[in-house]
């Protein structure tokens, strides 16, 4: 699980490095886990400009869906990542567009 | 007895105790005589569900296998079934491809009809563009249908289009509008069967495991003096008696999840190899004109 992360995390510190190449915007990285059918944090405060990555631990697909339609992963499967660069301050609610009773939150200050 | 006759009685038990209460018909003159299910005014149909078509994981290492399984199972009943229903979660995660692989396994399918009704896993990439264009012909709405079968009214309902965030299924105005429209010329004698993908009745709330409308649905069957309701999307069986309302939720053929609140979450539940088929299945639902529901054995895909 370690060596996966610091895949994940190695890609997604890489994206935003690259992307804030070009901007004078402070880049950095957040992580979310699913986890039993939970996202871990289920809330999460990050700074604009944040790559934030989520990362399906469980056996089952899930995706990571924002209720109001901004943005939609594919089905993750088991150890698949989605990540995602907020430069917006602002809350973004998504949830799993399979399982629906999982929520979670990311704030944008 | 062996663990599938068990299983077997144990279903046909249920279902007698429901017959009992719902027509006053002694359940064993009914179910138990081999030349009843032959007799005029009877026939029996299968439903299929959760076949998960392109699930990769430790619950179940052949999805396909045991599709293929469960198609002859159903191909070996006898009398052969009228027609299939098969309550949705076709694909898993509608991956490219899944829709034509299940296509093609279920032409070994021998029955005139398959009627299909969606999963949230065969909608929630495309709002459900792909399937109605395969299997929408007939159904109006969003998928959704009715018909009638010598006496008996099916009605298919569709209840994972609007999944929103903290939610569960649900049937929508539209449908509902549909629906009453739909019931409203049949009499009350006029058996009912109900098929959903999601539970019409809350099963487990906490899990999303019902529909948020769906007493609505319900309201509407209550003044029928026999309505089977099944669904799929729990990935096993389960039986409720209500008044003249009858529930079953039918097991996947792909893999099983735990019982309602038995784990920390919904997972696939994986179970050592020699367990699965017991855990795996197809339906068959057999009508005999008579006051009471209708008669459900689940069949394991053990022995």
């Amino acid at each position: 699980m370690k060596s996966r992360w610091a895949g994940a995390l190695a890609v997604a510190l890489g994206a935003a490095v690259g992307l804030g190449a070009g901007g004078a915007r402070a880049t950095s990285s957040s992580q979310v886990e699913i986890h039993e059918f939970r996202f871990a944090p289920p809330d999460l405060t990050v700074a604009a400009g944040t790559t934030v990555t989520w990362m399906n631990e469980d056996e089952e697909t899930h995706t990571i869906t924002a209720s109001g339609g901004l943005f939609a992963s594919p089905g993750l499967e088991h150890a698949e990542t989605f990540a995602r660069r907020f430069d917006t301050p602002g809350t973004y609610r998504y949830f799993c567009a399979l399982h629906p009773h999982m929520t979670g939150v990311v704030i944008v200050r | 007895m062996d663990r599938r006759e068990f299983l077997t009685c144990m279903a046909w038990a249920g279902t007698g105790l429901a017959w009992t209460v719902g027509g006053g018909v002694a359940s064993s003159a009914v179910l138990g005589t081999p030349g009843a299910a032959r007799a005029a005014g009877t026939f029996s149909f299968v439903q299929i569900s959760d076949t998960h078509v392109g699930y990769k994981g430790a619950a179940n290492a052949d999805p396909l296998a045991s599709l293929a399984r469960t198609i002859a199972r159903a191909n070996a009943l006898s009398p052969a079934p009228a027609f299939v229903l098969h309550t949705g979660d076709l694909t898993h995660a509608q991956k490219p491809g899944s829709f034509d692989t299940v296509a093609e396994a279920l032409k070994d399918l021998k029955t005139s009809q398959v009627f299909y009704i969606p999963g949230e896993h065969d909608v929630f990439v495309d709002g459900g563009k792909e399937f109605l264009q395969r299997y929408g012909q007939g159904t109006v709405g969003q998928g959704w249908r009715s018909f009638d079968y010598q006496g008996v009214h099916f009605a298919g309902l569709v209840n994972v289009l609007s999944y929103k965030s903290g939610g569960m299924g649900a049937l929508g105005d539209e449908q509902l509008a549909w629906l009453a429209r739909d019931l409203e010329p049949l009499g009350a004698s006029t058996p009912v069967v109900v098929y959903s993908h999601v539970p019409l009745w809350a099963v487990y709330p906490a899990w999303g495991w019902t529909t948020a409308d769906g007493e609505r649905a319900l309201g509407l069957l209550r003044r029928f003096g026999s309505v089977t309701v099944l669904n799929g999307h729990i990935h096993q069986t389960l039986q409720k008696v209500e008044g003249t309302l009858t529930f079953h939720s039918a097991r996947s053929t792909a893999f099983p999840q735990p019982a309602p609140g038995a784990a920390p979450s919904p997972g696939p539940l994986t179970v050592p190899p020699d367990r699965l088929s017991a855990m795996l299945g197809l339906r068959e639902v057999r009508y005999v004109e008579t006051p009471g529901p209708l008669a459900v054995v689940d069949y394991t895909l053990e022995g």
